[in-house]
């Protein structure tokens, strides 16, 4: 080790993957995983949402966890997003391309995508 | 793509209690149910609660699942990692149901145990791997040892030492900063720096749990200590006792080594540093510094009078720094965040935090860090959770062999050095042993001084023949034949002792029993004078007694005795079909497996 920048970079690189021990992250992601979430797709979504919000650099800022049934089988892969002072956001019946969607429009940019949310389904 | 990591607990509590073999089945289980690509598992160290070991959190969620059996871990993977439901059987909370409503999801920070503690020294422990030294430096590791070489002198980094207040976690007390001048202040060819790894109070385990969990932070500080005194070299004097902390410490000082972050010119500062690991054999005495460095230069473990202090001649005859485990698992973080920011916790004269073992007779046995300042009364009943079985806090052995005891009337004193020195305790390393209505002081002043007379060295006269002297005394108490003019006898022994010996063993030896007079002199009498144990457990002070209108005459406390001292009278209890049984006192052992068998609670001791 011969310069700062050097162990800078390591802790760089490794930030990633400790930060979930943390427990700071602003926005949580929740995928409902249970039977009915697995039979229609969840673990795709759930996949690309830990990976997407790696790639963003959301790391530190957005939780992705999984849940059992959220009880609206007929609409599942469900899942919801909360933020500390907003409304929860309901998406369903969702897929990893409408996934990679939420993280670029909600996650990132702040807009719910509505067009995916319970409430116009 | 890593989206949930599972943290299982290999200090040495967890790693007794099964968790070697809970790492293999998650291993398996997790590959099973195909789910290697999204979970990995992490081996940390000491969580703190090691009551409930094994412990296994899952992030990022942070729930935080207690005494998980190896049956339990197909459940874990199968419902809360592959289908996202937590398995509530296995979860640990000691919040209000209320709260848990609210919260939903109830993590380890949300539980009154952690919530309460704020860990610095502790910081790493059981949220990394402790066999990564990566994962160390994304936790801001190595960034201290960096900012001192490239952007502080020597004397500024022991400047913010001696202004953050750091004082030595071992016992002493005496300020770090302070300590590091007067080795800085000698000049000489080679210095050295040496951690006190070497825990061996009954009951401790706060060191060990900071090399096991978090190795590299006490590597980053001795190199740090090494730059700003001078010391191009450092010695770890670990205990052999201690497989785990030790396997890992040298795993810490290879990465290191690997990474250039010890050997020559780090971080092209032109200081150079490397360390090297001494395995101790367990004599108490060895933790006293002097003893300590005579054991490294290969010697029998003799204390040396001082002066000369090590910062003058010390290890090999160089000048020496000495600092225990956790004073150094503080001093790359005062370096980070400034010495402001530590001298902001705690009292006006102690600073920071400290860490305490808890043990004895405590609901969370565990390891705990809190800032200095805070009350017994919080550490008992707030982390603590309580007394175990709803009993009566009597009093809490601090400072092991060396230290004394906080009676119950004392729980609300802010714990500090002075605090504690003022009311006639120790700080002490930071073993916690708690005590109910059912221990008896003389017997736990007598535990010590058993521990005492066995550790002491045996190099000066009142250290070694006083403390057996000492033990004998209570030996006489404890067995009924003492007289008042022994506590006097006790008391006058302790103070000469005391003054008059070498090293700080046999100067704190009596300790434990000046402390137990002073708060507890009214047991000692009760002894000697009564001739009774109020506690029940000095042996030769009980009788056990069947009381005969309780008796129905079953019989079987006369087939568990081992000496056959229960024999059946002719008196039949009102009410009673049965003749009732009597003890013989003569004949009597006092094992008490007659009280224990009692179904009708028939039996008392007194």
């Amino acid at each position: 080790m011969k310069s700062l920048a050097e162990l800078a970079a390591i802790k760089e690189k490794m930030q990633n993957k400790v930060v979930m021990r943390e427990g700071s992250e602003d926005i949580r992601v929740v995928v409902g995983m249970a039977t009915c979430g697995i039979a229609a797709g969840a673990r795709p979504v759930l996949n690309t949402f830990v990976e997407e919000v790696d790639k963003e650099g959301l790391s530190g800022k957005v939780m992705v966890t999984q849940t059992g049934c959220i009880g609206i089988c007929q609409y599942e892969p469900v899942v919801e997003v909360f933020e500390a002072g907003k409304e929860k956001v309901t998406y369903v019946k969702m897929t990893a391309e409408k996934a990679k969607e939420v993280v670029e429009k909600h996650l990132k940019g702040g807009k719910v995508v509505a067009e995916y949310t319970i409430s116009n389904s | 793509m890593i989206r949930s990591q599972v943290l299982i607990c290999g200090g040495t509590g967890c790693t007794s209690s099964g968790s070697k073999v809970l790492i293999e089945e998650f291993e398996n289980r997790i590959e099973e149910n195909g789910l290697s690509e999204e979970v990995k598992i992490v081996r940390t160290g000491c969580f703190g609660l090691c009551a409930l070991g094994p412990v296994v959190i899952v992030y990022p969620d942070g729930t935080f699942y207690s005494r998980v059996q190896k049956d339990d871990v197909a459940e874990i993977v199968s419902e809360h990692l592959l289908k996202g439901r937590v398995v509530e059987r296995l979860v640990y909370s000691d919040v209000d149901e209320e709260v848990k409503e609210e919260i939903a999801n109830v993590s380890l920070s949300d539980t009154t145990f952690y919530k309460t503690q704020k860990r610095v020294a502790l910081r790493n422990c059981g949220v990394i791997n402790p066999e990564n030294i990566d994962e160390y430096i994304a936790m801001d590791g190595y960034a201290a040892l960096g900012k001192a070489l490239t952007e502080m002198t020597p004397e500024e980094v022991i400047k913010v030492i001696s202004d953050s207040g750091l004082r030595g976690r071992g016992g002493g007390g005496f300020p770090t900063g302070k300590k590091w001048s007067f080795t800085a202040a000698n000049k000489a060819d080679q210095k050295y720096v040496v951690c006190n790894a070497d825990e061996g109070d009954p009951g401790a385990f706060m060191d060990r749990s900071v090399l096991e969990g978090d190795p590299h932070c006490i590597v980053e500080a001795m190199a740090i200590c090494g730059y700003a005194t001078g010391a191009t070299e450092g010695y770890v004097y670990v205990r052999a006792e201690y497989p785990i902390a030790v396997e890992r410490l040298k795993i810490a000082i290879k990465q290191a080594r690997e990474y250039g972050l010890l050997g020559k010119n780090i971080f092209d500062s032109g200081f150079d540093f490397d360390l090297h690991v001494r395995l101790g054999a367990g004599a108490f005495v060895c933790g006293e510094e002097t003893a300590l460095m005579t054991s490294i230069e290969g010697n029998r473990g003799e204390p040396r009078p001082r002066p000369p202090y090590p910062a003058v001649k010390g290890l090999f005859g160089k000048p020496t720094t000495e600092n225990n485990v956790e004073t150094f698992a503080n001093v790359p973080q005062i370096i980070l965040k400034g010495a402001d920011w530590f001298a902001s916790m705690g009292t006006e004269k102690s600073k920071g935090t400290k860490v305490f073992a808890l043990g004895g007779k405590i609901k969370n046995t565990g390891l705990i860090e809190v800032p200095m300042g805070t009350t017994l009364r919080e550490v008992i009943e707030d982390i603590g959770g309580g007394i175990q079985g709803g009993k009566k806090f009597k009093a809490a052995q601090t400072g092991g062999p060396s230290g004394g005891c906080i009676p119950a009337s004392l729980m609300d004193t802010p714990i500090d050095y002075d605090n504690l020195t003022a009311i006639g305790c120790m700080m002490g390393s930071g073993g916690l042993i708690v005590m109910d209505e059912d221990n008896c002081m003389v017997d736990i002043a007598k535990f010590f001084l058993n521990f005492t007379v066995d550790e002491s060295c045996g190099k000066c006269t009142p250290c070694r023949v006083g403390t057996r002297r000492l033990l004998e005394i209570l030996d006489k108490i404890t067995s009924g034949k003492g007289t008042l003019e022994d506590i006097d006898k006790l008391e006058e022994l302790c103070y000469y002792i005391k003054d008059n010996s070498l090293c700080g063993l046999g100067q704190t030896a009596p300790n434990p029993v000046l402390a137990t007079l002073k708060f507890f002199r009214e047991e000692y009498i009760s002894h000697v004078v009564d001739k009774k144990c109020t506690a029940g457990v000095c042996k030769d002070l009980l009788t056990y007694k069947i009381v005969k209108d309780s008796c129905f005459g079953c019989g079987m406390c006369a087939k568990q005795c081992p000496a056959e001292a229960i024999s059946v009278t002719d008196y039949v209890a009102p009410g009673k079909k049965k003749p009732a049984y009597a003890i013989d006192a003569s004949k009597c052992v006092k094992c008490g497996a007659c009280m224990s068998t009692c179904k009708f609670k028939a039996i008392v001791k007194e």
